[in-house]
């Protein structure tokens, strides 16, 4: 649906969403008066809360990307993603601490989750084509049964992935904070390997984008995605296919985890935390779509942030407020595939 | 007929002698430390600290062995009592070391009323209500609570570093209630202003948002985390580029913390802090306690020296052990004479000497410390001053403490009692 389409269908919502962005860039462009800063507080924890929840929703959205790319395709709930996210980030946290090399540690961690990836694909899943509940079951197990491995061999410690020197510290940002009575300006300084994970979390998205929409395994994804059974009756080899696409989910996931070690800590207890979360950004923004995976984590993680700010007693309710809502009144997700 | 049921009652007696003679040789100790969640390595270092206890004092009370379970729990207060239950009902124990979390200690102290037979002997947790509200008369702790740990750290921030206006960043639940009811009732008590209390969950990943909201107008910020969740948040506070004055709870400017990994740690280098040890006491006690600590496990499985939790888990481990042989470990009567010992016994601890009070909770010794590094990017807290029995009521009359309330988000307010 096109942007006037949509003026022309909704006028009334159209106004409010106009309204509300208006609003919103007022709010992050303006001095704040006195008045206001009086009854919500500071516009820098304001803007902070903004920014970090979008810097978390970037994390967010590399976990999800592959969980909803997995769904999408193959109908797969692949409950086992959380594992993989903590054993990206294990990977990773073995790799850079071993080499030095932050970076050596992101190519590391997604090769092999990926390889993890693909051995879950051939050896579980295509035993169990289209059997939904044994596939939910035995990827439950699975999760439990990784956990376990995972507390035997890297114990209940937590690790943190070193930040790269050069990202450690904070930048100057074009949003003014609050004025000095000199008539100068403060600007808002916000941490530089945020403002990276996010950017680059944008490019990966992009990127998947374009590998959906602009190339010929895309195509033949997308139409996997619309009909399966056609397309294999093309002679796609559509079982390369599968292999190729859980390979890249679960390589995403072993990013996000080396993400997640590096902004905040990876320990037992982080899997499912991230598989609830990519559940429930999947759920808001609709399962098996890459633009709904990447609506859900920013709305999710300015949930979180913003709630964590301004009603910290009732900030994890929050989450799941919008997830039940979105569930009754539009329970395909927000940007349903079709 | 006669003769065969007369066999059976024979063997069945013969039976029932072996079962009886066997529990007479083994007492079971049930111990229950924080091994999963946000507090990993706080229980493990508990472990590594009661280990050392039976290194130094050995198993056995008379011509009777101890036995031990250990039990995980991840500091919430259902996993403690899901533990402990497990330790009586499955493994049959009849002593208590537990637990180590200030939410669990104050609901396994209500469990232990519904076990009044048994002996319950707490590990490390130091909630004020534990033992200060409606006492078990079967639960014992020889650790000092929260706000006593805090003891000479307001003064010592208002008068010697000049500070007079702070703020707190804290879990939000009980033991750091207590922590900052600690701080708060004295540094307030001496002119200061606490402007800002801000709580967070236990377990929370994300500070960047609670490090955004730190007011600027303050002389030091308060940190009263643990755990993974002191880890993050020095480690967002880093990519932050925060350089505030920084003070510690007695589990942040700890071991646990001070020897993680990365140079975030680092932003702690100068923090003042208060804790029931400091790392580099030269008392002769502590020095042996660490000697054996570090005897005990490799460089890499273990701190540098003990954490609060090694210590605790030790004290607690000798009181039991101590009050055992004293009994001759004698625990008919539904262990009567154990729990006498128990309430008398006065230990002569690394961290200075422990006695009860008549809510059965430890008078100690209590350590203003600040941070330094050892020359070689080793962290230590370094001793300041140090105070000698401090007890539940911090000094204060028992009739004025009662008025202040018990701890919590609000309590108390910032003014002189």
């Amino acid at each position: 649906m096109t942007a006037s389409r949509f003026i022309e269908r909704h006028p009334v919502w159209a106004l409010i969403v106009l309204v509300a962005a208006a609003l919103l860039l007022w709010l992050l462009l303006a001095v704040w008066p006195p008045g206001l800063e009086e009854a919500i507080g500071r516009k820098r924890v304001f803007l902070n809360a903004i920014f970090n929840g979008i810097t978390l929703g970037g994390l967010y959205f590399l976990v999800a990307s592959g969980f909803t790319l997995i769904f999408g395709l193959m109908r797969n709930v692949n409950l086992a993603h959380g594992s993989l996210y903590l054993f990206g980030g294990y990977v990773g946290y073995g790799i850079s601490t071993a080499t030095g090399s932050w970076l050596l540690g992101f190519i590391g961690a997604f090769v092999l989750v990926a390889l993890v990836g693909i051995i879950l694909q051939i050896v579980v899943f295509r035993r169990m084509e289209g059997q939904d509940l044994r596939q939910t079951m035995v990827t439950i197990g699975l999760s439990i049964v990784f956990a376990d491995l995972m507390l035997w061999a890297f114990g209940g410690d937590f690790y943190q992935i070193a930040t790269p020197q050069w990202l450690i510290g904070p930048v100057q940002m074009p949003f003014v904070t609050a004025v000095k009575s000199s008539g100068e300006a403060v600007y808002l300084q916000y941490p530089l390997v945020r403002l990276v994970i996010f950017a680059a979390s944008v490019v990966i998205g992009v990127l998947m984008w374009l590998a959906l929409n602009r190339t010929r395994v895309g195509l033949m994804v997308r139409a996997g995605v619309d009909d399966r059974d056609i397309l294999a009756a093309t002679g796609i080899p559509i079982q390369l296919v599968f292999v190729f696409v859980f390979a890249l989910g679960a390589g995403l996931a072993g990013i996000a985890g080396v993400v997640g070690g590096t902004f905040q800590s990876i320990s037992p207890g982080e899997d499912t935390r991230f598989l609830l979360a990519s559940l429930v950004v999947v759920i808001v923004g609709g399962m098996g779509s890459i633009p709904g995976a990447a609506l859900g984590a920013v709305i999710i993680g300015l949930a979180e942030q913003l709630g964590s700010v301004y009603i910290p007693t009732y900030a994890i309710v929050v989450t799941f407020l919008i997830m039940v809502v979105v569930l009754a009144l539009r329970p395909q997700g927000l940007v349903a595939r079709r | 007929m006669v003769r065969r049921s007369s066999v059976l009652i024979a063997i069945g007696t013969i039976m029932l002698s072996t079962t009886a003679f066997a529990q007479q040789q083994k007492i079971k100790v049930g111990v229950t430390a924080t091994l999963e969640g946000t507090y990993t390595v706080l229980g493990e270092d508990g472990i590594r600290g009661f280990q050392t206890a039976l290194n130094v004092l050995g198993k056995t009370v008379g011509d009777k062995e101890l036995e031990f379970v250990i039990a995980s729990t991840d500091a919430t207060p259902d996993s403690a009592v899901r533990a402990v239950r497990k330790l009586i009902e499955q493994d049959k124990v009849q002593i208590l070391l537990s637990p180590l979390s200030g939410d669990e200690g104050i609901a396994v102290k209500n469990f232990a009323k519904t076990h009044p037979e048994l002996t319950f002997v707490n590990a490390a947790s130091g909630a004020q209500e534990t033992t200060y509200v409606d006492p078990a008369p079967n639960f014992f702790r020889y650790n000092m609570d929260g706000a006593q740990w805090q003891v000479g750290l307001g003064k010592y921030a208002y008068e010697t570093k000049g500070y007079r206006k702070i703020a707190t960043v804290g879990e939000d639940y009980s033991f750091i209630y207590t922590q900052v009811f600690g701080l708060v009732l004295e540094f307030c008590g001496a002119g200061g202003q606490v402007t800002n209390r801000q709580w967070v969950p236990l377990g929370t990943k994300d500070f960047a948002s609670v490090i955004a909201a730190l007011p600027d107008d303050v002389d030091a910020i308060y940190l009263g985390l643990g755990g993974a969740d002191a880890v993050n948040f020095l480690n967002q506070y880093q990519q932050a580029g925060g350089k505030a004055h920084l003070m510690g709870g007695s589990i942040m400017i700890d071991q646990t913390i001070l020897s993680s990994k990365g140079s975030a740690k680092n932003a702690l280098i100068g923090t003042i802090a208060a804790s029931g040890q400091a790392d580099t006491w030269d008392d002769p006690g502590w020095q042996k306690f660490v000697k054996a600590y570090q005897d005990a496990f490799p460089p890499n499985k273990r701190f540098p020296s003990p954490s609060l939790l090694a210590t605790n888990y030790y004290d607690s481990t000798m009181a039991l052990i101590l009050a055992l042989r004293q009994v001759n470990g004698d625990l008919s009567d539904n262990q009567a004479k154990l729990k006498d010992a128990l309430a008398k016994i006065e230990i002569d601890a690394p961290n200075g000497k422990i006695k009860l009070d008549s809510n059965r909770q430890a008078i100690g010794t209590n350590f203003v410390t600040e941070v330094v590094d050892d020359g070689k990017g080793a962290l230590f807290s370094k001793v300041v001053k140090v105070i000698p029995n401090v007890n539940q009521t911090l000094g204060y009359d028992p009739a004025v403490f009662a008025k202040i309330g018990l701890p919590s988000r609000t309590v108390p307010e910032c003014k002189k009692y």
